[in-house]
């Protein structure tokens, strides 16, 4: 099979995000960059149906950075065999939209049987790739999955809907599909393997050329005003122990045993 | 195009769900400053019944067999030709497990523009303005579509409920019952059946008292740590979605967007973070008190009372205390 996962990076989100000076954008020279966690959850998803039905699976991401190589490596440590970037005058903060495009243009030649990328990303203002991307293949798209079985030239797919209920969809190939998350948490990639990798990968560059849109435009970015704040207790664990039993048991909120 | 503004109504085992209501309400507000109607559109099978408690000027019922289960290709082909044919001003759409299939793909089949994540939208001078929330909640983008028309995916809870339901002794929007609108052969998606969620053992959102579990729990040895004091407290064990995504409890005990929603007495959150989806979850809860070793975590901003000591020394100590006083 042939399985390509679009991946993207994103800002760092353990991170300070600081707003650029116009207010319109954030301050992306400030910022790290990290694989979106909902596409590590698609790539390791695509090496589980590879590992159960063959294939080859292809990660491939817009260089928005300058810096996507070091994501690609770490990509390929987690099993994807071969590691794509579409290189052009991208800068970060690029919109869903001209990024799904970009990605369209260079896996339609490809012919994928496959498609998995993350359901979602932190910076998806203008929605979300995995569901442009399908439109602009015109294949079908299941989005907020968290399991794929290939039988038959068909994908089982499980798509998650609030408190655990599940639907099951059968569909037919080539499907884009939207990953919520892999049906075993992300398998792990030693750095030693990604230093080993970074030496000898070859990563191969397509040039891209923009023509989509975001379609709106932000005109203030900005940073919430939290509502309220908790009241912040100090001291060892006894002691905020000590604290919650006296609050519960002021609001009458203990059970007292027989 | 008109100036209406369709809402795209979702059900779910046989129900209309609370977002259709809160996207309905905004609707008529921005249907007024905009001279347009507010127009649900709800599709489905022999499910007309539903349309009447949608507060929309009318509602647009499509009904066909197809249709009985929410199927992305079909009810992609069906909005796309009705967006099409109507042209509406704004399409709203719930950033849901359902409406994150269609939003993003309506925007390139139709040409539109799509704003996502949206919590807060207005009117100004005949503009539409949305308010989105991005970068896990951390970041809020204000934004104005391109064009004139576009569509909206809005977040559970943005706006109120109440202000969409027909109340009683109000009139029922009109229903314009129509069939599908392009033909749903040869779809490549099949719905094949509803899958509930094992180990329903507890209801969570019956539940007085949660020792709700966040990554902090470090793995699933140290849970019954939290299973313990729950049971001193006669409360149940929950978790956010990592903990859930991880195997170490089944999805019945998650709370947030993918989750449950719930409103206990007592929420302890204990190592979890405070991402939007899960602060969706349970930020009605009475009294919340959040343990994270984080200062920052925004769990603080909706909690009562915090500390930043460590989970896995106050379970065990608290459990203690808990006795202690029962015992007295």
């Amino acid at each position: 099979m042939n399985i390509i996962v679009p991946i993207k990076q994103v800002p760092n989100l353990t991170d300070e995000l600081e707003i650029n000076d116009e207010g319109t954008d954030l301050a992306h020279d400030m910022l790290q960059y990290v694989l979106n966690e909902f596409d590590e959850h698609a790539l390791e998803e695509a090496v589980l149906i590879k590992e159960s039905v063959g294939g080859t699976v292809t990660v491939i991401g817009v260089d928005t950075t300058g810096e996507l190589d070091g994501i690609l490596h770490l990509a390929l440590a987690k099993g994807a065999d071969k590691a794509m970037k579409i290189t052009g005058d991208f800068t970060p903060g690029t919109p869903s939209h001209v990024q799904a495009q970009l990605i369209a243009d260079a896996i339609r030649p490809m012919a994928p049987d496959i498609v998995l990328t993350g359901v979602q990303a932190a910076d998806d203002r203008d929605g979300q790739i995995g569901p442009m991307l399908a439109a602009y293949l015109n294949i079908p798209y299941v989005g907020v999955v968290t399991g794929v079985s290939i039988s038959n030239g068909k994908a089982v797919v499980h798509k998650e809907y609030a408190g655990g209920v599940m639907a099951e969809f059968i569909v037919t190939l080539p499907m884009v599909v939207g990953v919520q998350a892999a049906h075993q948490p992300p398998r792990y990639a030693p750095v030693s393997k990604i230093r080993q990798i970074a030496k000898t990968a070859r990563i191969e560059e397509i040039a891209g050329a923009e023509t989509a849109q975001a379609g709106s435009t932000v005109r203030r970015m900005f940073k919430p005003e939290a509502a309220g704040h908790a009241e912040m207790w100090d001291g060892s664990p006894d002691e905020i122990a000590e604290k919650i039993a006296d609050l519960l048991a002021e609001k009458g909120l203990l059970k007292r045993t027989a | 195009m008109s100036n209406d503004i369709f809402v795209l109504a979702e059900h779910f085992k046989g129900k209309v769900t609370d977002i259709t209501y809160e996207m309905a309400g905004k609707a008529r507000q921005l249907a007024t400053a905009l001279g347009g109607q507010a127009v649900g559109v709800l599709l489905g099978s022999d499910m007309a019944a539903l349309a009447t408690s949608i507060g929309a000027d009318r509602v647009l019922y499509v009904d066909d067999p197809a249709l009985a289960h929410f199927n992305p290709e079909a009810y992609g082909r069906v909005v796309q030709a009705l967006i099409q044919k109507h042209s509406p001003r704004v399409v709203m759409i719930g950033s849901t497990s359902m409406g994150m299939d269609l939003a993003a793909w309506l925007s390139i089949t139709t040409g539109l523009p799509l704003i996502a994540y949206v919590n807060g939208l207005a009117v100004e001078n005949g503009t539409l303005v949305a308010t989105s929330q991005i970068y896990g909640g951390k970041i809020q983008a204000e934004a104005v579509p391109d064009g004139e028309a576009c569509i909206v995916s809005c977040l559970a809870g943005a706006f109120p409920a109440d202000a969409g339901r027909v109340e009683a002794g109000q009139t029922a929007p009109a229903v314009e019952t129509i069939p599908a609108p392009v033909s749903l052969d040869n779809l490549k998606v099949g719905f094949v059946k509803w899958i509930e969620p094992a180990g329903g053992d507890v209801d969570i959102t019956q539940q007085a008292i949660l020792v709700s579990i966040g990554r902090g729990i470090g793995g699933a040895e140290n849970i019954e740590l939290a299973e313990e004091l729950a049971a001193a407290l006669g409360g149940a064990v929950s978790a956010s979605r990592p903990v859930t995504d991880a195997g170490w409890l089944p999805k019945t005990r998650q709370v947030g967007k993918s989750g449950l929603t719930v409103k206990p007495k007592v929420y302890l959150a204990l190592g979890i973070s405070g991402a939007p989806e899960h602060l969706e979850g349970m930020r009605n809860s009475e009294l919340i008190i959040a343990i994270n070793t984080d200062p920052k975590a925004p769990i603080f901003d909706v909690a009562h009372y915090g500390a930043t000591c460590d989970m896995l020394d106050l379970m065990p100590a608290l459990t203690e205390a808990v006795r202690a006083r029962q015992a007295a």
